[in-house]
């Protein structure tokens, strides 16, 4: 088993300079000037200028050298210097990712529950209501659209039945608990504040909602069709044969036999909404990763880009492997090869 | 039908009375779609302490599926009606969680394939374990020391090392020793083994039997082997009841089954067992398949195969009676000339086999 993980870390290294060099490498292929996201308009027409602020960027070197000089930065930690902000791309992302991980921790744990539930719901009780329920709900998740379904609720919950806040992490007038994990619901406790706890969490819920739903339909179909053809399988009858409980049977003997396909969609689930999370981030004005990607996006912020990119590669190289090591305690044939 | 099949004359009386399982106008009906078949259409069968009864039959004969519906087993659009008592006590129509303290502690069953038969991601021990705990209080680690007995009991070597191994780590022989082992882990009273050899080769199957029938005698099991292998039954159980299109249709001793068959499809089985003695170009097989489930014919379900069958066999479906030293289901049954083996067999008879 040790070996199998090992192999893994070893992997690391050279999977992380792969993204490296492909978000670096984008940013070269497109089209867009970055130049006009550092000069002024009026200014562009001025070769003092423009030479000069590409000297001060840079833009002057060729592309191996830039590449060079990037991974050079990369290794002492320093992701570059955005266009826009004129803040370290790192610093940027620190501030930002916290955000986007707590919104994204919190639909995980709520569609992975709930789909999970609504899978096996829906597998043990095949063709009854509870099944076209749970077929119904995850249908509509997985295709209503996020801009559609968030700002469909906002309007439900917070506009006309007032029962959650509005767009944002937390109330204005409540004071910013300090930050030692970045999430405002863990480090509210930490600081004693419940008032801030309660805001913080009350914010969340709604967008948290919106995209733990698009996943919990993707997890409750692919639970509700692994639990039936489980279901059918022998040791099942002979659990029952055993005389244990009905739900001692699914729970102990046929879940866990469905939880490696599981795993793998909520892997992937998790990597995808760090920086696919773009609209919702966007509906609820959340601070997270999503909105400053499409920040840096539409100003051709190429430090922003290469660092957000980096962040998303990172986070799909690091569930994969969380996943890889999820696999091993839940099916133990893995343990072999 | 049932008033004919008395506990007396088939042998199967313990001291109190009363044989351990005794199974009464078994039907089980499965509503699908709308539709609605019958898999078993009337099961009689008495089992002793000790007793060793084999169930033969062909696949789809119903003859698992009665013993499913006995133990509350079967899926949920099962319809079971009928009587099967345990030790005197009704298990048709009792509640789940009732069932549920019978079945493993009391009755155990194990299956046809142990390559499926265990789960594959809990080790061999921790099932074993899940038995005994689920009907005896327990410690976890009492209960592993426990199946590390009971794994040696069924002659698996070095258990202390086996038990902590996940079932894809142990043969298929193994395995299926391993399932005997949970089956027997609470001492049961009624052992039912659903073709318990029937996926293995065959020179793990006469271990596995073996196995089987030393446990049995040592325990004072009851033992039901169902099996679509005769020479199973021959060398294993003491009675033997034929099923065919869901109902019993010969019930007997084993020598006075395989010496003197009172029912055609019975003499139709025999007669298309191998022989190593008589060389023979082509194996005897039963004319026909069996009916389709929810369209068998009118009167005797056998009658479209039989050598023997006349007019009276179209319309009425004969009981299973007693003649004299056993039960058949014939009209014919005591008047069915001589039974000469395998030289029934007519030898421009097509090829093939009982198939399983």
């Amino acid at each position: 088993m040790s070996r199998y993980i090992l192999r893994r870390l070893i992997a690391m290294p050279f999977l992380v300079l792969g993204i490296v060099t492909i978000a670096f490498l984008i940013t070269t292929v497109t089209k867009g000037d970055p130049l006009t996201a550092i000069v002024a308009e009026q200014q562009m027409s001025n070769p003092e200028v423009v030479a000069a602020a590409k000297a001060r960027w840079g833009l002057d070197r060729p592309l191996p050298e830039r590449y060079m000089i990037y991974l050079g930065n990369l290794m002492s930690g320093d992701l570059g210097t955005s266009f826009i902000t004129k803040r370290n791309v790192g610093t940027d992302i620190l501030y930002r990712l916290p955000a986007t991980l707590e919104l994204v921790f919190a639909a995980m744990i709520f569609g992975t529950t709930l789909g999970i539930v609504l899978g096996v719901l829906a597998a043990y009780f095949r063709n009854s209501l509870i099944d076209h329920g749970a077929r119904l709900f995850a249908l509509f998740g997985s295709s209503l659209p996020v801009f559609w379904s968030g700002l469909g609720l906002l309007f439900i919950f917070s506009v006309v039945l007032n029962w959650l806040p509005g767009p944002g992490r937390l109330d204005a007038r409540l004071p910013l608990p300090p930050g030692v994990t970045g999430f405002l619901t863990i480090d509210s406790l930490l600081a004693g504040n419940l008032a801030v706890f309660k805001d913080a969490l009350w914010h969340l819920l709604l967008p948290a909602f919106v995209l733990g739903w698009t996943v919990s339909g993707t997890i409750s179909r692919l639970v509700r069709a692994n639990m039936l053809d489980v279901m059918s399988r022998e040791f099942v009858l002979t659990a029952r044969a055993k005389g244990a409980s009905e739900f001692r049977v699914v729970i102990v003997h046929a879940l866990r036999n469905t939880m490696v396909p599981t795993l793998t969609v909520i892997g992937y689930s998790f990597a995808y909404l760090i920086t696919g999370a773009v609209l919702t981030e966007t509906i609820f004005s959340w601070p997270g990763m999503g909105s400053y990607a499409v920040e840096a996006a539409r100003a051709l912020d190429f430090p922003a880009i290469i660092g957000v990119t980096i962040v998303g590669g990172l986070a799909f190289l690091v569930t994969n492997l969380i996943t890889d090591i999820l696999y091993v305690v839940a099916n133990p044939r893995v343990r072999l090869s | 039908m049932s008033a004919q099949l008395s506990s007396a004359r088939t042998g199967a009386i313990d001291a109190a009375g009363e044989p351990l399982l005794s199974i009464r106008g078994l039907r089980v009906g499965f509503r699908k779609a709308g539709s609605q078949f019958e898999a078993v259409r009337g099961i009689d069968l008495d089992v002793a302490k000790g007793e060793v009864v084999g169930i033969v039959g062909e696949s789809g004969s119903g003859k698992s599926v009665g013993m499913l519906a006995a133990l509350g087993l079967t899926s949920k659009n099962a319809v079971v009606t009928g009587s099967v008592r345990f030790k005197g006590e009704e298990l048709v129509g009792k509640p789940a969680r009732a069932m549920r303290k019978i079945r493993g502690s009391r009755i155990a069953m194990i299956f046809q394939d142990p390559l499926s038969s265990l789960n594959p991601v809990m080790t061999v021990g921790a099932q074993i374990a899940e038995a005994i705990r689920l009907h005896q209080r327990l410690t976890h680690r009492q209960a592993m020391a426990r199946a590390v007995e009971l794994l040696a009991l069924v002659a698996i070597p070095q258990p202390e090392r086996r038990v902590s191994q996940y079932p894809h780590e142990f043969s298929g022989g193994m395995r299926q020793r391993a399932v005997i082992a949970m089956a027997v882990a609470n001492d049961p009273d009624l052992l039912i083994a659903d073709e318990p050899t029937t996926a293995l080769d065959v020179t793990v199957q006469a271990q596995i039997l073996s196995v089987l029938r030393s446990l049995q005698e040592r325990l004072g099991l009851g033992l039901v082997l169902i099996t679509h292998d005769l020479g199973v039954v021959a060398g294993h159980a003491d009675r033997v009841a034929v099923v065919y299109s869901g109902r019993v249709v010969e019930q007997a001793t084993v020598s006075q089954l395989f010496a003197d068959p009172r029912h055609p499809y019975t003499r139709g089985l025999i007669a298309s067992i191998p022989n190593l003695e008589e060389s023979r170009e082509r194996l005897f097989s039963i004319e026909g398949a069996p009916p389709a489930l929810g369209r068998l014919p009118g009167g005797c379900a056998f009658h479209p195969r039989c050598i023997y069958a006349e007019a009276r066999c179209r319309e009425q479906d004969p009981p299973l009676l007693d003649v004299g030293d056993r039960f058949s289901a014939c009209h014919f049954a005591t008047t069915l000339p001589p039974f000469h083996g395998a030289s029934l067999a007519p030898a421009s008879l097509e090829t093939g086999s009982l198939t399983s």
